[in-house]
């Protein structure tokens, strides 16, 4: 993955620091800003919201990933009020939102295709909401400047919606949903309209934003490194369900269960059983490898006997030409099947001899390579015992 | 914002086939439309004659240019001063805008909610219900008004029905008055202004009202502050739709109207069959298209100039 180096970057490593000491959800005593209480939600014979529970704290930039019809768009208009919970309750700062019309909730919400007044000028669709509130024309005309200067639209203010591009209009819409300053901005796949280089600088603007202005974020996307960006935290959903909540780096190197581990990034799975474990490590009979696979870092107790999946990123997979020395753990051997360029990254394929693929991935750290790998060379693939995930679900 | 890409220079044979392309149109036009007109304006000049045709002076040709010359000389504004003069004509002209005017508002008030149900209703429902709205056009408009008379009629429908469910004792007395009118005309231009309005309201993007119920605005604000400007274009083309043919309608006021409901279609009629006055018939109708061009030209240019700021 590549990332712009400029000075953008040296602001988001800022952020970096402020978020690294940032944990509500560790805090016993913190109480949550917004909670979903047993939410579910059915359409009919189709339930959309499943059961669900889920606490998200003051301040934090949160998304709510998975495939489209996983139900994350319906949770998120159910927190604006576009749609009714069938059983449970949304309470947002104390307040009970059952019933609450959209109108009277302190939230506000950026949508997917912008939903810009046509025959309304930036300034006017900015103001809009502020009219609502029947605020004096002096303090709404300060606002939307305010607003105009934060996503430095300030010279477009008399323009039209259709005389702007995607990426001014979806400003302008930003703009419009801060106007109020809610409590709670709710994004829907604010990026997808975006070509790639204004998807990567929206995405630090977008956190640096919610850092200056103190606010919380609620991020619905499918886009899984949308996600792992901008996130402090991360619910993972499936099917009306939230399978796991956790900073992006825990879902990435602890999923919860097989489902996590192949939506986010990449991944080799492996099945075996439990041969023995304990204290942290279990041996593992792999059926693709001949010699038996010691994990650590085991987190939970795993009884001898039982089928587990193995879960190895590409990246901590290591590749030789020659055999690694005698007691290095876990060594598999193989063929290259495949080599994928990718200029910073290079994503091999290796074929083991029952017939599995193993997807490696190495980073190309000098620009010229003595002996480079081809296909049908080969090779060898080990890995660390801490490199894999043991998951039973 | 992106510009339209300049087609591909064609050389001088293309560019004489891509103006016979407007040509087309122009001249069905020229031929159909300015060609009657200059008829109609030439007999609104002349005067009326026991002859046949009942007007003087006839162009006739084989008398030479001398003879086309000596009739042009006897052409005259006479019969738009008498417009001026008489009365009837003007009072019969402000009735019919009056009545079109009134028309105009029922048909708004009753044709938009129609297109807006139309517009909400699930799409497959919406080839079916525009098909009942066009239905009507499938049989004879003069039959339909003649079916009007019989339910409005004092031993008609309406009354036997109203007289039946004990709500009135009389008979209604409906026909032949301005009321009767009203329904005809808003029953048979209902059409015209809920297509245009329904084509407005269909392309309608319904999140924008959310984005307003987002912002802190009610339902029934959202529908004035939001729906309503952006329905203006096919609300402005449905009235101009009516209201321009209603001024004109002759039929509907004829058959159920009574004798007090002046408008200008009647009087242009009796002009022309019962008195045999046609230049003076064609002057009433001369003076009518200008005045009715006025606002559609005026219309034409407003839309022009916002296509112009647009870009």
């Amino acid at each position: 993955m590549s990332m712009a180096v400029d000075g953008r970057r040296r602001g988001s490593l800022a952020i970096g620091a402020v978020r690294r000491d940032f944990a509500p959800w560790a805090d016993p005593g913190a109480i949550p800003l917004i909670r979903f209480e047993q939410v579910t939600k059915r359409y009919g014979e189709v339930t959309a919201v499943d059961n669900l529970s889920l606490d998200i704290y003051e301040r934090e930039f949160f998304c709510l990933l998975g495939p489209s019809g996983c139900g994350k768009t319906t949770l998120m208009r159910m927190l604006a009020g576009f749609e009714a919970a069938s059983e449970g309750r949304i309470v947002l700062a104390g307040q009970d939102l059952s019933g609450v019309p959209p109108y009277r909730r302190p939230v506000n919400m950026m949508f997917q295709s912008y939903a810009l007044f046509p025959h309304m000028s930036v300034e006017r669709n900015i103001a809009f909401g502020l009219e609502q509130d029947r605020l004096p024309k002096a303090e709404i005309a300060d606002r939307v400047v305010e607003m105009l200067r934060l996503v430095q639209l300030e010279p477009f203010a008399r323009r039209r919606p259709s005389q702007l591009s995607g990426g001014q209009r979806q400003r302008v819409a930003l703009a419009r949903a801060l106007a109020k300053r809610p409590k709670v901005l709710l994004l829907d796949e604010p990026l997808g309209a975006l070509d790639k280089k204004l998807r990567e600088e929206t995405q630090f603007e977008l956190m640096d934003l919610q850092v200056k202005l103190g606010m919380t974020f609620l991020v619905v996307t499918h886009d899984q490194e949308e996600a792992m960006t901008m996130a402090d935290r991360i619910a993972v959903m499936d099917h009306g369900r939230i399978v796991q909540v956790a900073t992006p780096g825990e879902i990435y190197e602890q999923p919860a269960s097989r489902y996590v581990a192949e939506f986010i990034g990449d991944v080799n799975i492996l099945e075996g059983k439990v041969i023995a474990a304990g204290e942290g490590r279990c041996t593992l009979a792999v059926a693709d490898a001949p010699e038996p696979v010691s994990v650590a870092g085991v987190a939970e107790p795993l009884s001898p006997g039982r089928e587990v999946a193995l879960a190895l990123r590409p990246e901590k997979l290591v590749l030789t030409q020659e055999e690694p020395p005698p007691h290095t753990p876990n060594v598999f051997a193989g063929t290259i099947w495949d080599i994928g360029y990718l200029g910073d990254w290079t994503i091999y394929l290796v074929r083991l001899a029952s017939g599995k693929t193993l997807r490696v991935s190495r980073a190309n750290v000098t620009r010229f390579v003595e002996r480079p790998l081809s296909w049908d060379d080969k090779v060898f693939v080990h890995f660390a015992p801490e490199a894999g995930v043991v998951l039973t679900r | 914002m992106d510009v339209a890409p300049r087609p591909p220079d064609r050389g001088a044979l293309g560019r004489a086939l891509s103006a016979l392309v407007p040509a087309v149109p122009f001249l069905w036009l020229a031929f159909f439309f300015l060609v009657p007109f200059a008829i109609v304006f030439k007999i609104a000049l002349s005067e009326p004659a026991t002859a046949q045709p009942p007007y003087r002076p006839v162009f006739d040709l084989s008398q030479g240019f001398e003879g086309l010359r000596e009739a042009f000389s006897q052409l005259s504004f006479y019969n738009f001063t008498l417009l001026l003069e008489d009365s009837l004509y003007f009072s019969s002209f402000i009735s019919s805008l009056r009545i079109a005017a009134v028309s105009t508002v029922l048909l708004l008030a009753i044709g938009f909610p129609i297109a807006y149900a139309m517009a909400k209703a699930p799409e497959r429902w919406r080839p079916t219900l525009l098909m009942l709205v066009i239905l009507p056009f499938w049989t004879s408009f003069l039959i339909r008004v003649y079916a009007w008379i019989g339910i409005l009629k004092p031993e008609g429908l309406l009354s036997a029905l109203l007289i039946n469910l004990g709500l009135i004792s009389e008979p209604l007395q409906i026909m032949n008055t301005d009321t009767a009118v009203f329904i005809g005309i808003v029953y048979s231009y209902l059409p015209f202004m809920v297509l245009p309005l329904y084509a407005t309201l269909e392309k309608f993007d319904y999140t924008l009202l959310e984005a307003a119920e987002d912002l802190g605005c009610p339902p029934w604000r959202a529908f004035w502050r939001i729906t309503v400007p952006l329905a203006m274009p096919g609300v402005l083309a449905g009235c101009l739709l009516c209201f321009i043919p209603v001024v004109g309608e002759f039929v509907i006021p004829d058959l159920l109207g009574g004798s007090e409901t002046l408008m200008i279609g009647r009087t242009l009629w009796s002009e022309f069959f019962s008195n045999r006055d046609w230049p003076l018939a064609s002057a009433v109708a001369v003076v009518l298209l200008v005045l009715l061009v006025g606002p559609i030209v005026a219309y034409r240019d407003i839309e022009a100039r916002r296509w112009e700021k647009a870009k």
